[in-house]
């Protein structure tokens, strides 16, 4: 695209990340969470796409990167599922919730400023999520891009 | 009689959606029990001030899951699709 695009995109596409990030970071506080956020992040990921040819995004970007953030997500998120088996409850068990260790202070009830430091295994599904859903919307758009550039070549 | 056959369905189609707001209080939902214990007890058995995040990765978590594997098997299916374009050649060029 034109000049003034791609410095926009470069200026534009930190800000969005970092916001994505925030939204994936605050799930367990504010609107938002994993799918939001990663969504968010992956839109950060299509400005650069579509503000770049595409030889200058082969250089810049992998694909090999994103198949294996997803991956990464989706192992990270059955695993912290699978480890409160190991630890002798149920799947899916908040096994960290009110213990004390990370993510482990307790709410109470009603309304309150809220914590960043709470919430259990929360926190960590979304982080997961949100990996997850960043490496496969990006992998989506990534993959239409590459198709679409090799038909007009 | 296929035009026929295709306007009676749709009339019974839609007759089947209108049974929803004719028949059916609005606003008023049947059920408000487990709203209710998410609301007194949710707080203090997930720890997290965002309810909705709580029953989607805690008391529901079995659903984020399959919602997870969902959008693991889109782009498995999209990457499918666009992986070989010119007959038999690979587009693999990263």
């Amino acid at each position: 695209m034109s000049k003034i695009v791609r410095i926009s995109a470069n200026l534009l596409y930190t800000f969005v990340i970092i916001f994505g990030l925030y939204i994936i970071l605050h799930g367990h506080l504010t609107p938002g969470g994993g799918f939001q956020g990663g969504a968010v992040v992956a839109t950060g990921v299509a400005l650069v796409l579509v503000a770049f040819s595409y030889e200058d995004i082969l250089a810049m970007l992998k694909k090999v990167t994103y198949t294996a953030q997803e991956s990464a997500g989706l192992v990270l998120f059955i695993g912290t599922a699978l480890l409160a088996m190991g630890l002798g409850v149920t799947f899916f068990y908040n096994y960290l919730a009110n213990s004390g260790s990370l993510f482990g202070m307790s709410v109470p009830f009603g309304p309150n400023p809220g914590e960043l430091d709470t919430a259990g295994v929360i926190p960590i599904m979304n982080i997961a999520v949100g990996i997850e859903v960043w490496g496969g919307l990006a992998l989506i758009v990534f993959y239409m891009l590459s198709g679409i550039a090799r038909e007009r070549v | 009689m296929k035009r026929i056959i295709s306007w009676v369905i749709l009339a019974i189609l839609g007759l089947a959606m209108l049974t929803v707001p004719l028949f059916m209080n609005f606003g008023v939902p049947a059920f408000s029990d487990m709203d209710l214990y998410f609301l007194n007890y949710g707080q203090l058995q997930a720890a997290a001030n965002n309810i909705v995040t709580s029953v989607v990765f805690d008391y529901r978590g079995f659903d984020t899951l399959g919602e997870s594997v969902v959008l693991f098997t889109a782009v498995v299916g999209v990457g499918l699709l666009f992986r070989k374009l010119h007959g038999g050649e690979e587009l693999e060029d990263e």
